[in-house]
């Protein structure tokens, strides 16, 4: 393997896609979470809702700016790094971005500030309505992003001129691609699941630690019941997204479950291993067979590697294992979620046990799932940048070896930093715990959540307590 | 409908845009190097925390309008800019995430370390952002559809002097909005910067235009102005654009030095004045030409559909995200005050 400027400007886009993705699978989520706090605030009264709110902000806020800065880097990336593609296909995918940036970027960004520093300017419902904005434009972002990154993995609806450029003939084929649909439920569904998992996690925590409060509680009945309803959805989001990879990217599933030789039925294969005395160089033996009749609905032979020459597979063992992890990541979330919701049946989710231990590393578990997922995803396309038609190696911009290089040990030691100081802080005010409802901003005296003052109290001792006031 | 044309123009004032707002919070960033106490920097940044994100949303329409409108100068200018881009990111990165992490601090050393990766963020990313501004205009090397030049080519005592003008531009900007919103020391404090940086600006617009007319023979032909000589014919239609430049300095001069100035969002306005003159300026020495002096905006256009169906959005969109962003400005307007509750 040579590092030249591809290697490296690929390395350079896995990981700085890689390190932005785990924000906005968790903003998209806890904005969600967010808006939903304050609207059943704002319905029943209850102040529980509103020490939610108040709480998880300031969390929001830390993993919101984390996402804006590492999504600046992304919307660079195409030109610096993938110059060619972005000659190519700028015509088709540049509209896709252009809309993002119009229809959700501007609204996330700008109602960002009312709803962190407003909320002692603007009456309540316009808060919520800023809450509900940004909650909004995380998931219109994510539409036309992953629409783009559809098109790339199963293209429609173009045409290619004399010099090579890529240009639509329908938007509407363009934007709706057939991977397009299961890949936006699944993604949107991973950051609702990676963000529930985060909060049992901190109420675990809390819980373990003994300074358990009532928001605790609902936290964690609200996370682990999200778990359990939305689990069972993911599980099928991901069997459709199998399935219309299977019917556009069929190298691409080969390698996700191992298979090596082309045959009617197929196994599931659980492990596998390399193994140099079989001509597709994996021993796949421990496997459930038989299981593709109810999987793949489809009556011609399922291909196995040997339908595909070595120069169109994607590199086997990366999304083989990454499949497998997040379909683990995911299973362990849906028991968490089904365990949680029996502790809360049965009254014993308060008290410390075998279960809040394991919700703890369970808490990274989305991450891990989505990141897996992605490399399923991406490196499965892999010989190419738009599937069958433009190959990764012909999309590189023509700067040197060195450049990249230079460029990605810079991410790599700014993301070090920003990283270790940003988890740091969103852990300081999860395990910490709520504010006393003394605390919370009352009135006439508040600050909103975030703004410096908010933050200084943070530091501080226990504050003086202040008389409690209802309302915000 | 020429809609390449139309796109430019769009595509210029997102651009501009972006200079008079995230250039205020910039150059604010810049200023906190000199703040005095902890509490000004607080009352600094307070000035600027709720709408910097907005700000900056301007540059990815920059960048993504460039991809989407003229994927081709895109191409070319991004690899072309390669190491200031990834200065200005690197940069930006730090000081987005300074907004939030200074508060969050709890010892001492990392306080510090985040209030000055708040201050040396903004000013390095305006700095690079200067570089990859005087490297634009400098020229590129173009072969075919790709850049074709070297690693550092956007380095020269011309990107140099554009790069420090720059940067007294935002700070300018910077300290006349911080005097706009804060009244008492802090108010002093940015009336004294304010001035400083407009002494600077004036050297530095002159410094920049001269260097500008000799950097290749269309932009001294489109002037009618040499190091030499001037041709009146052409130079007359032109002259409005540096007379207004000196006006509005001396205004604003004037206006910094009135103790009792009413309103006092003049200085602000009268910056952006100064700016909109400045980038008139180079729209005229650079026009058509979207990757001087190597592709025009007709050449790199994309296809009309993909202009079209992006015009409809932008004809929708644009005045409503203005709308909102006023409103956002409007909630937000009169002085900063912390002690008093900043939210009261
Ligand atoms: C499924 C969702 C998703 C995916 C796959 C991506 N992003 Fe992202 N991005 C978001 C979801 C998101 C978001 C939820 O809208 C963010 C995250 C946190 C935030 O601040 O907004 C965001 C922020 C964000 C920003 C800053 C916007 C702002 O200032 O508010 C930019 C420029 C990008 N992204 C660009 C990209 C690019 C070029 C990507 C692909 C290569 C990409 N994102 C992948
Ligand atoms: C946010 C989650 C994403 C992750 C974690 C991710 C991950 C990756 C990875 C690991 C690769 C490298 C594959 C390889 O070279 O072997 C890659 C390639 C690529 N991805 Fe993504 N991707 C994501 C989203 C996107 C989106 C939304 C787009 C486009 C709109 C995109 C465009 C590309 C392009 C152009 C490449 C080609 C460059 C390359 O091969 O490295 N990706 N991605
Ligand atoms: C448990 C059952 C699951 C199955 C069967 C499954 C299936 C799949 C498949 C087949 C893909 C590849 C799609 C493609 O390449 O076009 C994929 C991608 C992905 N998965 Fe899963 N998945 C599961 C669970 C999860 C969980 C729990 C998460 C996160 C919380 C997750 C997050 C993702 C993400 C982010 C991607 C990349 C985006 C995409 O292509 O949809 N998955 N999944």
């Amino acid at each position: 393997m040579e590092f030249d400027a591809l290697l490296l400007s690929r390395l350079q886009f896995a990981f700085v896609v890689a390190f932005h993705i785990l924000f906005p699978a968790f903003t998209i989520g806890l904005a969600a979470f967010l808006a939903v706090c304050e609207g059943l605030w704002l319905k029943t009264g209850n102040e529980v809702f509103k020490r939610l709110y108040l709480h998880w902000v300031k969390i929001f806020a830390l993993a919101f700016a984390m996402g804006v800065v590492s999504g600046v880097v992304m919307s660079y990336q195409f030109g610096t790094n993938w110059s060619v593609f972005s000659d190519k296909v700028g015509n088709v995918m540049g509209p896709l971005l252009g809309y993002e940036v119009l229809t959700a970027f501007f609204l996330e960004a700008t109602f960002l500030g009312v709803m962190l520093f407003g909320w002692k300017r603007v009456g309540r419902g316009l808060h919520f309505f800023a809450t509900c904005a940004v909650a909004v434009g995380t998931s219109i972002s994510a539409f036309w992003i992953l629409s783009a990154n559809s098109w790339m993995q199963t293209p429609q609806g173009y045409a290619i001129d004399g010099d090579g450029r890529f240009y639509a003939t329908d938007w509407m084929e363009v934007i709706f691609n057939p991977s397009f649909p299961p890949r936006y439920v699944h993604m949107m569904l991973a950051a609702f699941i990676t963000t529930a998992a985060v909060i049992l996690a901190a109420g675990a925590w809390q819980t373990i630690k003994r300074h358990q409060q009532k928001p605790t509680r609902w936290q964690m009945r609200m996370a682990a019941g999200t778990l359990l309803v939305l689990m069972p959805l993911q599980i099928w989001a991901g069997h459709w997204s199998g399935e219309v990879a299977h019917r556009y990217q069929p190298a691409k599933v080969t390698a996700m479950e191992g298979w090596c030789e082309t045959a009617d039925v197929q196994p599931t294969v659980i492990v596998a291993w390399p193994d140099a005395r079989r001509d597709c160089g994996i021993n796949n033996s421990i496997a459930i067979p038989g299981t593709s009749r109810f999987l793949f609905k489809t009556d011609e032979p399922l291909k196995g590697l040997d339908a595909f020459p070595e120069s169109e597979q994607p590199p086997l063992w990366l999304v083989f294992y990454s499949f497998r992890i997040m379909v683990a990541a995911g299973l362990v979330l849906l028991l968490m979620g089904a365990w949680g919701v029996l502790k809360w049946w049965r009254g014993t989710l308060d008290k410390p046990g075998l279960f809040h231990w394991l919700a703890l590393p369970s808490g990274t578990l989305g991450f891990v799932a989505v990141i897996t997922g992605w490399i399923v995803a991406e490196v499965g396309r892999q010989p190419y940048t738009v599937y069958g038609i433009l190959r990764t190696a012909d999309s590189v911009s023509p700067v040197s070896a060195g450049q990249v290089a230079t460029s990605l040990l810079v991410f790599m030691v700014v993301y070090a930093i920003i990283f270790t100081a940003g988890v740091i802080y969103m852990f300081r005010i999860m395990t910490k715990g709520f504010d006393d409802e003394a605390n919370d901003p009352p009135k006439e005296s508040g600050r909103a959540p975030g703004s410096p003052l908010a933050s200084v109290r943070d530091m501080a001792e226990p504050v003086q307590a202040a008389p409690a006031k209802t309302g915000g | 409908m020429d809609l390449p044309l139309i796109w430019a123009v769009l595509i210029a004032v997102a651009v501009m845009l972006y200079v008079i707002l995230d250039g205020f919070d910039l150059g604010i960033g810049a200023l906190t190097v000199f703040a005095r106490s902890e509490t000004e920097r607080n009352l600094m940044t307070a000035t600027i925390e709720p709408v910097w994100d907005g700000n900056e949303t301007w540059l990815i329409l920059g960048g993504g309008g460039l991809f989407a409108a003229f994927p081709l100068a895109y191409a070319v200018l991004m690899p072309a800019m390669y190491i200031p881009v990834l200065i200005m990111l690197a940069a930006l990165i730090f000081r987005g995430v300074a907004f939030e992490f200074r508060h969050k601090a709890v010892r001492e050393p990392t306080r510090i370390f985040w209030n000055g990766a708040f201050a040396y963020g903004s000013l390095i990313a305006t700095v690079a952002q200067g570089f990859i501004l005087g490297g634009f205009i400098k020229g590129i090397t173009v072969d075919g559809r790709v850049f074709a030049g070297g690693a550092f080519d956007w380095l020269s005592p011309f990107s140099i002097l554009v790069a420090i003008s720059l940067l007294l531009g935002y700070v300018l900007l910077g300290a006349c909005w911080l005097f706009l919103k804060t009244g008492g020391e802090t108010q002093e404090f940015s009336r004294k910067w304010a001035k400083r940086a407009l002494i600077g600006v004036l050297v530095a617009m002159g410094a920049v235009s001269l260097a500008t007319l000799s950097i290749d023979p269309r932009v001294t032909e489109r002037w009618g102005v040499s190091m030499t000589s001037v041709d009146f014919g052409t130079f007359w239609y032109l002259v409005p654009i540096p007379t207004l430049a000196g006006v509005l300095i001396y205004m604003l001069w004037k206006d910094l030095s009135n103790r009792t100035l009413k309103p006092e969002w003049r200085p602000y306005l009268l910056t952006v004045g100064i700016f909109l003159a400045g980038y008139t300026g180079f729209a005229v020495s650079l026009f058509p030409y979207l990757v001087p002096f190597e592709i025009t905006l007709w050449d790199a256009a994309a296809r009309d559909n993909a202009l079209g169906l992006m015009l409809v959005g932008a004809v929708i969109m644009l005045p409503t995200i203005l709308i909102y962003t006023a409103y956002v400005y409007k909630l937000f307007w009169g002085k900063v005050n912390l002690e008093d509750g900043y939210h009261g």
